[in-house]
Order: C-alpha cells, then sequence, then structure tokens
C-alpha cells in the first residue's frame, strides 16, 4: 500500500473514532454527571433521567458505540482493501 | 434440601467442572499458555474477558457500595463499562496487529528499550498484585462464609484451586474455564436479581424492576409509605426519613467526574485485560470481542443498579422495627403473611460483619442514618446479652439530634451475598450465589497470576536477563520457558495467598487503586505508542515513571500516611487520582519526547503496520 494511501485510511479512522468518543462523552460525563441534575427534572415512572444514565443509559449506548464502531471500521477497511 | 448440604452440591460441581476443562486444555506450548495459542473464538474470548475483569469486587461488592451511595455509585457503573468503548477503539485492535504475548513486550519493542520493557514488567506486577490482593481475601470471605471454614483457610482453598488450572492449562486452560465461570457467574447474579424483582415490584426483568412500583406498603418506621409507590421514590422518601441524603440526589460531582474517568482509563490500561486481546485469531475479531465482553458484562452491569436499590428497600423492610430474638429464631412475619425469617441476621452477626446495638434498650431493631458506635465492631469475645445478640465493646457517638438513633452496622460488602437471604429466597438461590461469587474471584485471580508469571518468565527473564547480547534473543528453549512460566506462577500464587491471609488492611479501596495505578501507567503509554509516531523511549520511560509515581505517591500519602483530606489536589480524592496521573504522564511523555531525539526508522516503520489490519499473523488452531 502507498503511503498517500495509508496516510488516508488513518486519518479515516481516526475521525471516526473521534466522532464515536464524542457520543461516548456525552451519555456519560454529559448525561450522567455534568448535566446530572437538570436531566432529573425529566422523570419516567419514578426514575430520574440523570440517575437512570449514570446507572444504566450509558451502559446500553457503551455496547451500541463498540458494535457500530465495528461496522464502520469493517467498510473502512474494505473501502482500502487492508481488510482480511 | 438442606442450605449447607446444597452450598456443597453447587460448589463442588462447578469447581468439578474448572478443572476438568484445565485438564482438558492443558498448556503444551509457551503460545498456548500465555495466548491460548491464538485461535479463541471472538464471543468465547469476549466471555472469558468478562469473568476475567468482572472479579469479586463487581460480584460481591458493587452493589453494596451502590446501595449505600446512591446515586453517585453510577461512577463505578459508568468508569468500568466506558473502558471498554476505549479499548475497543484506542488499544484492542493495534495490540492485537502487533501480535505478541504481554503488554511490556509491546512496550520493550515500540520504545526499543530493556529499560522500557523493565519498567513495564515492574508495573505489569506492581498493579496485578495490588488487584489480586484483593480477590484472594474475596475468596477467602465467600468461602468462610458457605463452607464455614475460617477467611484464612478459605484463601488456602482458593490458593489450591487457582493454582491447578492457571499452572497445568495457563492461558488455554484460563481461558475455557473462564468461560464456564461466566456462565456460573451470571446465572449466580441473574436469578436471585429476578426474585428480587418479582418480590419487591412484581416486575421479571430486574433491569425494569426500577421504574415499577412496589408491592407492598413500605413502612420505615417513622411512617408507612402506600403500595403502588414508584420503587425509587418509595426509597427517596424512607431514607429521607431515616436522616440519609436522599438515594437518587448526586453528591460530589467533580470527584465523581474524576474517578468515573480514572476507572475507564484503568480499565482500558489493566494488563490482564489488554493481553485478552492477544487471544484472538484477527485485528477485527479483535474489535468484536471487545464489543462481545461489553454485552456480558453489560448484562451483570445493568442489573447491579437495580439490585442496589432492592437490597436497600429490603434491608428496612426486613428490619426496620422487628424485635430481635423472635427475628433470629425466624418467628415473624410480614403483614402479607409472608415469613421474615431473621436467621441470616446470626450468621453474619457471628461472622463479624453484621452488629447490633441496642440503643434505647427496646429490644427491637433500629435503623437510620448516623453510626450504631464508633468505628468498625469491635465484640466482646463471644459473650452475647440475654436475647442472644452480639456484645460490641465499642463507646457510643453523640446523640443523633433527637432523630432515630441508628442500632445497626451493616457491612456494604455482605449485601450481595446476603440479599437472598434476607429476602427469604429458596435455599438453592442462596447456594447459587456462592457458587457465583467464587467463579468471580477466582477467574480473576487466576487472569492476573498468569499475567504476572509471563510478565517474570516471558518479559523479565526471556527479554531481559537471559537475552543474547549478540543476536539479541532469548537463550531460553521454549521448553524451560514454559517450566520457569510454571515455577513463577506458582510463586505469584504463595504471594498473592500471603497478601490474602495478611490484608494489608485496605482491601475494598484496593481495587480502585489498581485501576488508578493501570490508568497512570500503561494507558498512555500505549495510546502515544499507536497514535504518535514520534513518541520515543525517553518520553515513554519519563511518562511511566511520573505517572506510576505520582499516583501512587498521592494514594500512599492520603490513605496510609495519614494525609489531611482538606489538602487533597484541587479536592481530588484519593480514588480518583488516576485520572491527574494519567494527564502528567501525558504531558511529560509529550515533552520529554520533543525535546529527544526521534525514534529509529524501523520502530516508525512498526508503528505504520501496526495501523494497518491486515497481516495480522496466522491464526492457530488448536
Amino acid at each position: 500500500m502507498s503511503p498517500e494511501k495509508a496516510q488516508a485510511y488513518w486519518k479515516e479512522n481516526i475521525a471516526m473514532i473521534l466522532k464515536l468518543l464524542v457520543v461516548w462523552f456525552v451519555v456519560s460525563f454529559g448525561c450522567g454527571i455534568i448535566f446530572i441534575e437538570q436531566l432529573n427534572s425529566i422523570e419516567i415512572s419514578g426514575v430520574k433521567l440523570g440517575f437512570w444514565f449514570a446507572q444504566q443509559g450509558a451502559i446500553y449506548v457503551f455496547v451500541i458505540l463498540i458494535f457500530v464502531y465495528v461496522k464502520a471500521m469493517t467498510s473502512i477497511d474494505e473501502k482500502y482493501g487492508v481488510h482480511e | 434440601m438442606e442450605l449447607q448440604s446444597l452450598i456443597y452440591l453447587f460448589v463442588g460441581i462447578s469447581f468439578a467442572i474448572y478443572i476438568g476443562i484445565a485438564l482438558w486444555a492443558k498448556a503444551g506450548s509457551t503460545k498456548d499458555f500465555y495466548v491460548a495459542g491464538g485461535g479463541v473464538h471472538p464471543v468465547a474470548n469476549g466471555m472469558a474477558t468478562a469473568a476475567d475483569w468482572m472479579s469479586a469486587a463487581s460480584f460481591i461488592s458493587l452493589a453494596g457500595i451502590i446501595s449505600f451511595k446512591g446515586s453517585d455509585g453510577g461512577a463505578y457503573l459508568m468508569g468500568w463499562t466506558g473502558g471498554y468503548v476505549l479499548l475497543a477503539m484506542l488499544l484492542a485492535p493495534y495490540l492485537r496487529k502487533f501480535g505478541k504475548f504481554t503488554v511490556p513486550d509491546f512496550v520493550g519493542d515500540r520504545y526499543y528499550s530493556d529499560v522500557a520493557r523493565t519498567v513495564a514488567v515492574i508495573s505489569v506486577i506492581f498493579v496485578s498484585f495490588t488487584y489480586v490482593a484483593g480477590q484472594m481475601r474475596g475468596v477467602g470471605i465467600v468461602f468462610s462464609r458457605f463452607l464455614q471454614v475460617d477467611v484464612n483457610t478459605g484463601v488456602i482453598i482458593g490458593m489450591a484451586i487457582v493454582f491447578f488450572y492457571s499452572v497445568l492449562g495457563g492461558m488455554k486452560g484460563i481461558t475455557y474455564t473462564q468461560v464456564a465461570q461466566y456462565v456460573v457467574m451470571i446465572f449466580a447474579y441473574m436469578i436471585p436479581a429476578i426474585f428480587l424483582s418479582l418480590q419487591v415490584t412484581d416486575t421479571f426483568l430486574p433491569q425494569l424492576g426500577i421504574f415499577a412500583q412496589t408491592t407492598f406498603e413500605f413502612n420505615d418506621g417513622v411512617r408507612a409509605i402506600p403500595e403502588g409507590t414508584y420503587l425509587l421514590h418509595a426509597l427517596d422518601q424512607s431514607i429521607a426519613d431515616l436522616g440519609f441524603a436522599e438515594y437518587t440526589q448526586p453528591g460530589n460531582l467533580w470527584n465523581m467526574f474524576m474517578l468515573t474517568t480514572a476507572l475507564m482509563l484503568g480499565t482500558a490500561g489493566l494488563p490482564h485485560v489488554i493481553v485478552r486481546f492477544f487471544t484472538v485469531p484477527t485485528v477485527k475479531d479483535a474489535r468484536v470481542s471487545a464489543g462481545w465482553a461489553l454485552v456480558f458484562i453489560a448484562i451483570m452491569y445493568t442489573t447491579i443498579s437495580s439490585v442496589a436499590a432492592f437490597s436497600r428497600v429490603n434491608l428496612i423492610k426486613n428490619v426496620q422495627n422487628v424485635e430481635y430474638k423472635a427475628f433470629v429464631n425466624g418467628e415473624l412475619t410480614h403483614a402479607d403473611g409472608t415469613p421474615n425469617d431473621g436467621r441470616w441476621f446470626k450468621t453474619w452477626e457471628h461472622g463479624g460483619l453484621l452488629a447490633w446495638n441496642d440503643k434505647n434498650g427496646d429490644g427491637k431493631i433500629q435503623y437510620a442514618a448516623g453510626a450504631a458506635f464508633k468505628g468498625k465492631p469491635a465484640f466482646d469475645g463471644e459473650n452475647v446479652a440475654e436475647d442472644g445478640h452480639r456484645l460490641t465493646t465499642n463507646g457510643v457517638p453523640a446523640e443523633n439530634n433527637g432523630k432515630i438513633e441508628n442500632e445497626l452496622y451493616v457491612d456494604r460488602d455482605i449485601m450481595v451475598l446476603a440479599n437472598p437471604e434476607i429476602a427469604n429466597l429458596p435455599n438453592w438461590v442462596i447456594a447459587f450465589i456462592a457458587a457465583g461469587g467464587l467463579a468471580a474471584a477466582l477467574s480473576t485471580a487466576a487472569g492476573l497470576l498468569l499475567v504476572i508469571a509471563s510478565a517474570i518468565s516471558h518479559d523479565l527473564l526471556g527479554q531481559v536477563i537471559f537475552k543474547d547480547k549478540t543476536t539479541g534473543k532469548s537463550t531460553l528453549n521454549e521448553k524451560s520457558e514454559l517450566m520457569w512460566a510454571r515455577i513463577s506462577a506458582i510463586v505469584a500464587i504463595c504471594i498473592a495467598g500471603y497478601l490474602g491471609i495478611n490484608p494489608p488492611g485496605f482491601v475494598a479501596q484496593v481495587v480502585a487503586f489498581a485501576f488508578g495505578l493501570a490508568a497512570a501507567a500503561f494507558f498512555p503509554t500505549i495510546i502515544l505508542g499507536v497514535f504518535d509516531k514520534r513518541m520515543n523511549k525517553e518520553g515513554a520511560i519519563a511518562g511511566i515513571l511520573t505517572g506510576l509515581i505520582f499516583t501512587f505517591g498521592y494514594i500512599v500519602y492520603f490513605v496510609f500516611l495519614g494525609g489531611d483530606k482538606a489538602d487533597y489536589f484541587l479536592g481530588i480524592a484519593p480514588t480518583g487520582i488516576g485520572t491527574i496521573g494519567t494527564v502528567l504522564h501525558l504531558i511529560v511523555a509529550f515533552v520529554v519526547s520533543r525535546m529527544t531525539p526521534e525514534p529509529p526508522q524501523e520502530v516508525q516503520d512498526l508503528v505504520e503496520s501496526i495501523r494497518l489490519p491486515n497481516n495480522a499473523g496466522e491464526a492457530h488452531d488448536h
């Protein structure tokens, strides 16, 4: 593989990771900590939303994020022909 | 069947399975021993990673901690799961591509230096022993409760079992044993959780139980909260009545932020978790495997928050204002006619993890905010009061400002183990919990011991001490390296056992500290090794040392040398300081590397090749 192509692959990889890490940060540190009190004013069936994000919600999103990453990465790998 | 016979039966069967698997998957080569021959299916590897990583702390202690901390407990739940996102995206695929056995291997090769390798070996051993001490203690506690032996005997039984399968089977044996342990563990956690959820809220899925309404009138001793109140409302109201902060009320958000970060970075930097991603066939499998690991962890972790809330409700529901003597003799019933059998209370009281101090002399147990007495219970030998409760010799703290006086001491670590008994669940459920707790502690202990063993035999002996100066290769042949690996494992087990029997006195916090150290020592080194081509050996060594020494020093000063809380750096508690250690590591590594020569061309080529997922080396079949 040419160095330019490897560079482009790496750039695309980083851009995708950064996008996913923004989501990761928002659901955990954002919803579960920084804005927990604001979100707690919303209540569903007796459960405050900020509390729920910190104790359950963020975990569900983490799982989804990893599988989104695997899928996106696989398609980038195939695009650049570096898959196995 | 009697509870005790059921426990022997369940624990016996599960151990027979683990040992059977260890014999079946006996390691024949160093590659089998270190990374299971590199041919483990990603789903199986995910399950093994989950078991490896969910320790006695997760299984036994976490719901208890959250049960008493309430909202702030979210730091543990998010921290210990969010790290997998970092692991999957920033570490696992690249380490798999790198294709060697251990974290020091990566550090040594990427930073072309035996000094870096040695620093990494020492850090691995240090972090792993910090962590394993807590596990061995956990094993001892579970054995002592369920097999009715003392804690030290429990630790020795645990050592014997870990010895058997980790020394014989190595990583290959451990991986498949851990798959079995995961299955035992998850059933042991979910079944009582489902029972509790049905009992407290009529909801089958415990994850949804916290959204449900109570199935009973909840009398906290101050007022009766009617049936059909939302569970968390009932919990908030009742513990506020008893003088505690509301369960869902957040506390110190800054410290929660720091702790969450430290736990996330630590999870991604823990050597025994990282090494798992060397065991799958391809780079893609390493990514998928991290996802599966988190799925299996999430099943338990999303349940923990519910178990924590149920336990707190259950504790109040069952012990508040009950007459001690009738309670522990199993003579009480609830308003709806179901039994409220308090024999568990006596068991744990005798184990020393529960104590009652009848301050007002009314013969009834009162639970509220405040301490039942000064410090941890100091029992007056085996002396008991007229009604049979164990007497303590602690002094009584100041009055609780006219509010209800708390008379109950409950050790947080017993919540998960005692909960099924508190709720009067069937005996087989309680026996199952015993098997699950042991699976959790043993699987983590085994994984850590193996990492210690391979760090010593492979990295220290093979790559540094017995290295041929001219060829740069290890002079140990495979057979003698395998022998050294087994010897190291034996020595490591003995030290771990010693730490379990003579715990350094801080077991509850030890796991959080191990995460802080792992975060500060490893996470940045590996990340920079992949993402910053310019990073050189000077930067890496300076960074690791800065992170490790700062974090360790801070913990030692404030936890063990009696440093004053008022002097906390930016108000950060020692459990969260790993975050600052990591930042310092990054800064020092960056600055030092830019002031020193860039790494040699072949290392820069190595980094280029790690970044591409293809040609990761062939997978080995069993």
